[in-house]
C-alpha cells in the first residue's frame, strides 16, 4: 500500500495541521516507510486467528455507578487558554 | 403531503441514560449545576488519564436492545470517533464503530388503523457532548463561544433505525414508540426539554413507484415531536422543489432553526465525515454472558403493547387501552386501582372521566394526583355497594381532589349515604306526585318524558340521595295505580 501526497494532505487537514510543501513530501516518504516495514506482518499466515480488539488479555472492566467527587471549576479552568465566567471561551467555530 | 414524491426517512435516537454517574468517571450526571462543576481530569480528557466503564450503563443498554427485540453482542468494544469540534475535549468521541451492543430489532408502530414493523439497525453506547453558548445569536454569526462540559461524558445510547418510515406521521408515531418504550423501561428519564432524547433525521424524496433511494439530508438534534414534525413538512417540501427543478439534493447536515421554522445547511462539503474510528485502546472489550442477558431480561416490565393487549383482555376498548397505557404513570395507577376494585370497564370511565379531566384541570401529572388508586377504588366500591349513587360519587370525587379526604369519610361527613328505604323513597314520591298534576296528566295522556321531570323532582327532593333505580321503579308503580 502507497500513501500519496494528496492523502498526507487530507489527513492533516482532518488533524488541523498546516504543512508545507516540503513538509508533506517528507511525511508522505516517512509514512511510507513506516508502512512497509509494517508490511511485513502480510508475510504471517494468520489463517484462524481472531482479529485483536485489544492488546491486553483482559475484558469486561467495570466500575460500579457510585459518585464520586469532581474538581472545581477553578481547578478546570486553570489550564484553559481563554475563559469567562466560568466558560471555557473558544474562538469563532464556524 | 407531496403527490409526485414519496418521503424514506430514518431516524437516530440520542437518549441519555438514566445512570448517577457518567459513562467513564465518577461525575455526577445530574442536569443543571454551575458550569464546568461537574466535570474531573477524565471527561475533561487531560493527558494521561484512563477512563473505566460503568456498568449500569452496558446494564441499561441490555435492556434496551431487549425491549427493542435486537440480538445482544456477545463481543463488544469501545471505538473512538475522530473530529475537531469545542464540545468535545478529546477532539474524539468515545463511541462504538463496527461491534455495537445491540444489533438488529424492530419497534411495531399503528397509523391510521395499519399497524407497521419498523426495524433498527443497531444501537450502540457513546459519551454525550459539552453545552456550547455563542456570543451572537447563531453559531456562524459568533466571535466567540463559551463551552461548559458538564454534559460531556453523559453516557447515550444511539438507536439507529432502518430508513422504514414513508410518511411524516409513521416517523412520529415511531419515535413517541420509541419514548415510550424508554420511559417504561427506565432507561432513561426522557426529559425532552431537558435534551435527555434527541432525534436526527434522515429524509430523502424519490418519485412514488420508484424503489431506488434519493440523496439524504440529515437533520441534526431536534427535540421535541412537534419539531420533527414542522421539520420534515419544511424539509420534504424543500426537496422536492428543488426535484421538480430538475436540480439535485446534495447530501449534507442541517440545522433545524425552531424560530423561523426552517432547516438550514450546516457543514460544508470540505468537512465531509472523515472520522478515521479505531478500536479505544483506553478500554477493553465486553464479553457479555448469556446469563447476564437473561439476569437483564428479568427486569423488564410488561411493555406497552403486552399492558394494552391485557387491557382489553379485560374488557377494554383499544381506545380506552391506548389512554391508560400511554404513559406509564397513569397504566400503574390503573393497575393499582383494579387490585382494589376489579371492573376494569367502570374503573376505565371513571379514570378516563372525572379523574383524568380533574387532573388537566388542575395541571397535575398523575403522579402528583391528590387522589391515588386506592382513594378512587374506595370511592367505587361505595357505588358497587349502593352506598352512594353514581351522581353523588361524583361530587364525593371532586371534594376528595380538593380535600384530600377518603372517600367514606366524605360520605359520613356529608351525610351523602344513598336511600334506600322503600318506604321513605315512596313517601317523597307520592308528594312529587301530589305536587304536579300537570306533569301526571301529560305522563297519562301518553307523553313518556314527562317521568323524566317527575325522577328529577324525587332527586332534588332527597338531596340527590334517592336510589335512582327504586326512585323509577315506586314512581312507575304509583303512577300505574292512578
Amino acid at each position: 500500500m502507497k500513501i500519496s501526497k494528496e492523502q498526507v494532505e487530507h489527513v492533516a487537514m482532518l488533524a488541523r495541521l498546516e504543512l508545507t510543501e516540503a513538509e508533506q513530501e517528507i511525511y508522505t516518504e516517512q509514512l511510507n516507510s513506516i508502512l512497509d516495514y509494517a508490511a511485513l506482518l502480510d508475510k504471517l499466515d494468520t489463517q484462524g486467528v481472531e482479529p485483536m480488539a485489544h492488546a491486553l488479555p483482559l475484558k469486561n472492566v467495570f466500575r460500579d455507578d457510585v459518585v464520586q467527587p469532581s474538581i472545581s471549576q477553578a481547578r478546570a479552568l486553570a489550564n484553559a487558554p481563554d475563559a469567562e465566567e466560568g466558560f471555557f471561551k473558544v474562538p469563532k467555530i464556524v | 403531503m407531496l403527490d409526485d414524491f414519496e418521503m424514506v426517512a430514518g431516524v437516530e435516537v440520542h437518549t441519555e441514560l438514566w445512570t448517577k454517574t457518567k459513562i467513564f468517571c465518577g461525575c455526577t450526571t445530574e442536569f443543571g449545576g454551575e458550569q464546568n462543576t461537574h466535570v474531573c481530569p477524565v471527561c475533561l480528557g487531560l493527558p494521561g488519564v484512563l477512563p473505566v466503564l460503568n456498568r449500569q450503563v452496558v446494564e441499561y443498554a441490555i435492556k434496551t436492545g431487549l425491549a427493542l427485540n435486537s440480538e445482544i453482542a456477545e463481543f463488544s468494544k469501545f471505538d473512538r470517533k475522530n473530529y475537531y469540534y469545542p464540545d468535545l475535549p478529546k477532539n474524539f468521541q468515545t463511541s462504538q464503530y463496527d461491534l455495537p451492543i445491540c444489533i438488529g430489532g424492530h419497534v411495531e408502530i399503528e397509523v391510521d388503523g395499519v399497524k407497521k414493523k419498523v426495524g433498527i439497525t443497531r444501537a450502540h453506547m457513546e459519551e454525550d457532548a459539552g453545552k456550547l453558548v455563542h456570543s451572537g445569536a447563531t453559531i456562524s454569526t459568533s466571535d466567540t463561544s463559551f463551552v461548559d462540559y458538564n454534559r460531556t461524558g453523559v453516557p447515550l445510547l444511539e438507536i439507529v433505525s432502518e430508513p422504514d418510515l414513508r410518511s411524516i406521521d409513521e416517523t412520529v408515531a415511531y419515535l413517541e414508540k420509541l419514548v415510550q418504550i424508554l420511559e417504561y423501561i427506565e432507561v432513561s428519564d426522557c426529559k425532552m426539554e431537558q435534551g435527555s432524547v434527541r432525534f436526527d433525521i434522515n429524509v430523502s424524496l424519490r418519485p412514488i413507484g420508484s424503489d431506488k433511494l434519493g440523496t439524504r439530508t440529515e437533520t441534526k438534534n431536534l427535540n421535541s415531536f412537534s419539531s420533527v414534525r414542522r421539520c420534515l413538512e419544511y424539509e420534504i417540501e424543500r426537496q422536492a422543489e428543488v426535484l421538480r427543478e430538475g436540480g439535485k439534493v446534495s447530501q449534507e447536515t442541517r440545522t433545524w432553526d425552531e424560530a423561523k421554522g426552517i432547516t438550514l445547511s450546516l457543514r460544508s462539503k470540505e468537512e465531509a465525515h472523515d472520522y478515521r474510528y479505531f478500536p479505544e485502546p483506553d478500554l477493553v472489550p465486553m464479553l457479555i454472558d448469556r446469563e447476564w442477558v437473561e439476569r437483564v431480561r428479568q427486569t423488564l416490565p410488561e411493555l406497552p403493547d403486552a399492558r394494552r393487549l391485557r387491557l382489553m383482555g379485560l374488557g377494554l376498548s383499544d381506545y380506552d387501552a391506548g389512554v391508560i397505557i400511554n404513559s406509564k404513570a397513569l397504566a400503574e395507577f390503573f393497575d393499582a386501582a383494579l387490585a382494589q376494585f376489579n371492573d376494569a370497564k367502570t374503573l376505565v370511565n371513571w379514570v378516563t372521566g372525572d379523574f383524568l379531566g380533574t387532573l388537566k384541570a388542575k395541571g397535575l401529572p398523575v403522579q402528583l394526583s391528590p387522589v391515588n388508586p386506592e382513594g378512587l377504588a374506595e370511592l367505587l366500591n361505595l357505588v358497587a355497594k349502593g352506598t352512594i349513587n353514581g351522581k353523588i360519587a361524583k361530587s364525593v370525587l371532586e371534594e376528595m381532589f380538593a380535600t384530600g379526604k377518603g372517600a367514606a369519610q366524605i360520605v359520613q361527613d356529608k351525610g351523602l349515604v344513598q336511600i334506600s328505604d322503600e318506604g321513605a323513597i315512596a313517601a317523597i314520591v307520592t308528594q312529587v306526585i301530589e305536587a304536579n298534576p300537570q306533569s301526571v296528566a301529560d305522563f297519562k295522556a301518553g307523553k313518556e318524558r314527562a317521568i323524566g321531570f317527575l325522577v328529577g323532582q324525587v332527586m332534588k327532593a332527597s338531596k340527590g340521595k334517592a336510589n335512582p333505580g327504586l326512585v323509577n321503579k315506586l314512581l312507575q308503580e304509583q303512577l300505574a295505580q292512578l
